[in-house]
């Protein structure tokens, strides 16, 4: 499957990734809106991790024998067996956030106004992850492995 | 007398563990005879959503832990409702108590643990109960319904099922007592200053909690039913119903005389197998591996029972896995309160080191020795506790960047180079052949 990679290289920490993920999955597809009007506010499903001149901008690497898949108490988190994406079913989520204590990248955020657990679903419907398409520096690249 | 066929795989239980090693046993064998055996009339749900269904009614059909067709689809023959009499090691069979007998070529115990109910005056009376399966939920929410007016409850243990059952009593409009016999609620999952932001929670929610006492009694009224209880200092507390939730303990009587080996649960090594060839164990009845104490120990918790399943299955199947280890780990929720622990909570001497940082509601705590993270409590501020918790499962020495584990901006880039690469960089193998060159900037551009 592909998979988002980034280049830490080159990754300045614009977070602009962040900026583009929050917008994907916000209700309004309009920038202004959705980050001053919608309630409950749109959250990223990426982050930028930065300490000094590394930044890196993290997401779920869908890994194989996810951990997150396996904690999950309600069975809300599978893998589709197609896509091999590691997906939240969101009406079993009880936001229990045991997946976020597996997770070695932190990849999960937990949505605790909804108490439901979101992650990266590489932008289903889009050819390229939005994170990926909108870098100004390229520092993500969207590859198969 | 006529005999079944054979089992290829046949596993007793069918919950986190059982389901665990059915999808291990078919990721490898699509085909062979798999049956799963349980005492409970119903298909796997999630056990900590019988929470749910008592506070809010959500059914069986919403609280299922796999899709209705998994046992379909997974060709696994069901024999539900049904519990097991007696196991022949020997004979590599079993007789259900309906009468049947079942061969089989491997087994995998996977039975669990079942609540603690001490053997204090009262404790059969009408209004008394546990609080683990769905059944429980039920025949709680059944005398719920039964009562007029306002009810009151006593909860008997303050850990995370005593809480859980808590949360959904309050929702029901039932008051609730809590009594503890530690010093601090949640005290085996939670150190004493997280677990007092819980407990905040709790009496903000209109809950008494009562620490350091025991329950001595409980009283019945003169029709048989529970009207109060009685602690250890002689105090009475009237109630209408009491819940006991002081703990679980490995489900052994299947195994008990039977040339299995057990300690306090059925000890397994790292490839989940028992001392009896053939035979395998795994979830709450298990003694497994803990990466964190180094020694087998049982540690009662969803995750780790799916995994030891998952483990299990795959040798089951005749694949070679290891089992990396389990811990004691939780994830709290209730009340609003957010907070995740794992391994340690408290160091047990002062040859460990805490580094720990706090403040509004936030409370992060690491437990270190000879530079390796031995415990973790996280609470209100939980986004990062992953990166912490696999740490700690991996053995990293962290000695040279410990304080910044707790630090506000703690993340993947506060780790050493190495580590954070290992994590987020492409597979080797792959990347020549597919990334073009990155270009990197110039060494350095200093301002002339």
């Amino acid at each position: 499957m592909r998979k988002v990679y980034v280049r830490e290289e080159v990754c300045i920490g614009c977070r602009l990734c962040e900026v583009y993920c929050q917008l994907k999955h916000a209700r309004s597809k309009d920038l202004v809106k959705a980050f001053k009007r919608e309630s409950p506010p749109p959250l990223a499903r990426i982050r930028v991790d930065e300490k000094g001149v590394v930044s890196l901008s993290v997401r779920c690497q869908q890994c194989d024998d996810a951990p997150c898949v396996q904690a999950c108490l309600t069975g809300a988190l599978e893998r589709n067996p197609e896509s091999r994406l590691v997906n939240v079913d969101e009406d079993r989520c009880i936001g229990c956030w045991t997946c976020l204590l597996v997770c070695p990248l932190a990849a999960i955020k937990p949505d605790t106004e909804q108490k439901r657990a979101l992650k990266c679903d590489l932008c289903q419907g889009e050819e390229i992850p939005v994170c990926v398409a909108n870098c100004p520096n390229e520092a993500l690249v969207y590859v198969e492995v | 007398m006529a005999r079944a066929e054979k089992i290829k795989y046949l596993i007793i239980g069918n919950s986190a563990g059982g389901i665990g090693a059915a999808e291990a046993i078919r990721g490898v064998d699509k085909a062979g005879t798999l049956t799963i055996v349980s005492d409970e009339p119903y298909p796997a749900y999630s056990r900590p959503l019988i929470s749910e269904h008592l506070s809010e009614g959500r059914p069986l059909e919403k609280i299922l832990y796999r899709p209705a067709d998994f046992y379909d689809k997974n060709k696994i023959k069901t024999l539900f409702g049904d519990k097991v009499a007696q196991i022949n090691f020997s004979e590599r069979t079993l007789e259900l108590e309906s009468g049947r007998t079942i061969a089989w070529q491997k087994l995998l115990l996977a039975t669990g643990g079942s609540p603690i109910v001490p053997g204090m005056e009262g404790k059969d009376l009408k209004g008394v109960f546990t609080f683990t399966t769905l059944d429980d939920a039920k025949a709680i929410d059944k005398f719920l319904k039964q009562r007029q007016g306002k009810i009151k409850a006593v909860v008997i243990g303050g850990g995370l099922i005593g809480v859980s059952a808590t949360e959904a009593l309050l929702k029901r409009g039932v008051e609730v007592s809590i009594v503890e016999m530690k010093d601090w609620i949640l005290n085996t999952i939670l150190d004493e200053e997280a677990a007092a932001l819980e407990a905040v929670a709790l009496s903000g929610a209109g809950v008494d909690i009562i620490t350091g006492h025991t329950v001595a009694r409980i009283n019945s009224s003169l029709l048989g039913e529970v009207n109060g209880i009685s602690l250890d200092d002689g105090r009475s507390i009237p109630c209408d119903m009491v819940v006991v939730a002081i703990g679980v303990t490995p489900r052994l009587d299947l195994v008990a005389g039977n040339g299995v080996k057990t300690n306090r649960g059925i000890i397994v090594d790292r490839r989940m197998a028992t001392s009896v060839p053939g035979v395998y164990a795994c979830g709450d009845v298990a003694e497994a591996y803990d990466f964190v104490y180094g020694e087998n120990r049982v540690t009662p918790v969803w995750p780790n029972a799916y995994t030891g399943g998952r483990v299990a299955g795959l040798n089951i199947a005749g694949k070679k896995a290891e089992y990396g280890g389990g811990t004691a780990m939780n994830a709290l929720k209730y009340f609003g309160v957010n907070i995740l622990s794992a391994g340690m909570v408290t160091p047990p001497d002062d040859s460990y080191e805490v580094i720990s940082q706090r403040g509004d509601g936030i409370y992060r705590k690491v437990i270190i020795k000879g530079g390796e993270i031995l415990g973790m409590v996280f609470a209100g501020d939980i986004e990062k506790a992953g990166i912490i918790y696999n740490l700690m499962k991996d053995g990293v020495n962290v000695a040279a960047f410990k304080e910044a584990l707790v630090a506000d901006d703690f993340g993947l880039a506060s780790l050493p180079e190495k580590i954070w690469r290992a994590r987020l960089e492409i597979p080797a193998s792959e990347e020549a052949s597919i990334v073009p060159p990155v270009e990197l900037p110039e060494e350095a551009v200093i301002d002339e």
